[in-house]
């Protein structure tokens, strides 16, 4: 029973507990065991602790920071017997998700993988936990991240890595790598993930799922610890298509308390989801392929524009000019609005604290006590880039062929529907193989920053398998990424579902060690 | 561009972060490569385009000005390191006159 439910999607586990099959409550107990059995929690008393660090098992997946399972038990009953009374419930309602650590939810310590919010507990909920929680899906937990969102393989996270549950000594992409664990271990149906630079997209294509970062400003920034303020984005993970669409239409809605919230919503995802591709204008963008990309990754991309073109599909070969100068755009504009949004950290409000004389002192102290290295990083070319002398070639500049960018968008999606590109360079690397090097780790975001720039929709879908570099009989999930224009996130949907009915994915790792499913 | 380790130190100055020498050793040349690489949007003719923040350039975004319930003090000093008399509590800021 209990490998049955966890295997489930979203869709499929909601339609169980709307007709009466299942409970809310066998479903969370389904997935807290999976957890129990899978990812290295100390499952004791209500809030169950992640194993510290120095104490863990390998062959666990360790994508939880903290799992709620107390509240979440709690939650399931409620859900339960208002069923029962025959109360309307939203289309999630019962399922489990896991959610970024990044996400405040009261009462539930928020870390963002950081020492410097060690023992925090949030006083109120995002808007993003307020609307999963009207719509009845219950939250399991907070998972694994890099520290502040910053990275592209949760190695710097200040509790220890998260592992790829297709191969347990590579990682799972970062910074969402723990919500993309927990659903690709089976652990959860449905995560929640954040995306500034890639953040959701190249973890979904390093643990074949679907991910996506949804129009900027179509979910609400609040409650979302601030990573780059004009860039962040919340998103959802999900073993599907058409789940990931459920859970995205959940959480997008204009917020008043998110002043870089806008009012307008994208066209009903699940409405055109099913409409097929046929005579849909693909756009092959020529700056996001070729050199810097694996042969797999290559091949399997092309793979799926061959796929495209015989499901109707008509592909069409467009240029972004700008796309290559989108990572040194980004690598000025996001670590500029992280020196000034991590400047809150200061001993004061929040967070820990080291004692010194002085207030200038104390904030120092505790600033270098508190932050890991990347984010030290971010905030030194932050700092630099936006000091006296400095502003204008590096953040005005960056921001002006941010403008190019989004122009270069503008007119690719005149000759073509959506656009598509490999979702990263490359299929899971092996933990510490990139950890020195920081440029190394910054180019795993070279696809998926353009969108990210200028605030289209973009998601990532399993496009198949392919070998990495250094292990020629591995088979490790390669994404697609398909974007698509402002506020059309409906066009991206629809080409990725039916990408995925024609391929016939099975997004279920088969073979690690901590994540055997009994079939 | 390239950083030296005492232009390193100034822009920890200006960050609040109390670097020790060996990490002052190590950023000068990362944040040199990085900022290296950060610099090729230098080479982009980009004098008469206007700066993007927003891809739907929201402006002076405002809500009505209605009362409405706020977080309550107790629940908010609660995450604060140090409290004192219902507020945050912080070492010595101003300098006593000498």
């Amino acid at each position: 029973m209990t490998s049955e439910l966890i295997g489930l999607t979203a869709a499929q586990l909601a339609a169980r507990l709307t007709a009466g099959e299942v409970s809310a409550r066998e479903a969370v107990d389904a997935h807290l065991d999976r957890i129990v059995a899978t990812d290295g929690v100390v499952a004791d008393g209500d809030l169950w602790p992640a194993e510290p660090a120095d104490q863990r098992s390998d062959d666990q997946i360790h994508a939880f920071l903290q799992v709620r399972a107390e509240a979440a038990r709690a939650h399931a009953d409620d859900i339960d017997r208002r069923r029962a009374a025959g109360q309307k419930l939203g289309p999630l309602a019962g399922v489990p998700l896991a959610l970024k650590d990044v996400i405040t939810m009261r009462g539930a310590p928020t870390t963002c993988g950081s020492k410097m919010l060690e023992g925090w507990v949030p006083p109120y909920d995002a808007t993003v936990t307020e609307l999963l929680h009207d719509a009845d899906v219950v939250v399991l937990g907070k998972t694994n991240m890099d520290e502040f969102a910053m990275g592209s393989s949760t190695e710097n996270s200040a509790y220890g890595d998260t592992r790829n549950p297709w191969d347990l000594d590579r990682v799972p992409g970062g910074s969402s790598g723990g919500s993309a664990a927990a659903v690709a271990a089976l652990q959860a149906p449905l995560s929640i993930g954040t995306d500034t630079g890639g953040s959701i997209r190249q973890p979904a294509a390093l643990t074949g799922l679907v991910g996506a970062k949804p129009t900027y400003g179509t979910v609400s920034r609040r409650g979302l610890v601030a990573f780059a303020s004009s860039l962040d984005q919340a998103g959802p993970f999900a073993r599907t298509v058409e789940d990931a669409a459920m859970l995205q239409t959940v959480i997008q809605h204009h917020d008043p308390r998110d002043s870089t919230s806008v009012s307008e919503s994208p066209p009903d995802l699940l409405a055109t989801l099913r409409d097929g591709v046929e005579g849909l204008r693909i756009g092959v963008v020529t700056e996001l392929q070729g050199e810097g990309y694996e042969p797999g990754v290559a091949e399997t991309f092309q793979a799926a524009l061959a796929r495209y073109e015989s499901l109707g599909a008509e592909i069409v070969e467009v240029s972004l000019p700008h796309a290559p100068y989108g990572l040194p755009a980004y690598y000025l504009i996001a670590p500029s609005e992280c020196s000034s949004n991590l400047a809150r950290f200061d001993g004061v409000r929040y967070g820990q604290r080291v004692d010194a004389a002085t207030a200038e002192e104390m904030n120092a102290a505790t600033r270098s006590a508190g932050f890991g290295p990347e984010v030290k990083r971010r905030i030194m070319i932050g700092t630099h880039a936006l000091s006296s002398g400095y502003f204008d070639a590096y953040y005005l500049q960056a921001s002006k062929v941010r403008t190019l960018i989004a122009r270069d968008f503008a007119a690719a999606f005149e000759q073509a529907d959506v656009l598509v590109s490999p979702t990263s360079p490359s299929v899971a690397f092996g933990l510490g193989t990139k950890t020195a090097d920081p440029i190394a780790m910054y180019l795993n975001d070279v696809a998926t920053v353009p969108a990210s720039l200028a605030g289209n929709p973009a998601l990532s879908l399993p496009a198949g398998l392919a070998a990495a570099p250094d292990a020629p009989d591995s088979a490790l999930p390669v994404g697609l990424q398909i974007m698509a224009p402002l506020l059309r996130d409906d066009l991206m949907y629809r080409a990725a579902w039916a990408f995925e009915q024609d391929l016939g994915f099975t997004p279920m790792p088969a073979g690690a060690r901590a994540v055997e499913v009994a079939q | 561009m390239s950083l030296s380790p005492d232009e390193v130190r100034h822009v920890a100055r200006l960050a609040r972060l109390a670097l020790s020498d060996d990490e002052v050793a190590d950023l000068a040349p990362q944040l040199s490569e990085i900022l290296g690489y950060a610099e090729q949007v230098g080479e982009v003719a980009a004098d008469e385009v206007p700066p993007t923040v927003h891809p739907f350039a929201l402006k002076d975004v405002t809500r009505p000005d209605e009362p409405r319930p706020s977080l309550r003090r107790e629940d908010i000093l609660a995450g604060a390191p140090a409290v004192e008399q219902d507020r945050f509590a912080v070492p010595r800021i101003v300098a006593e006159e000498g």
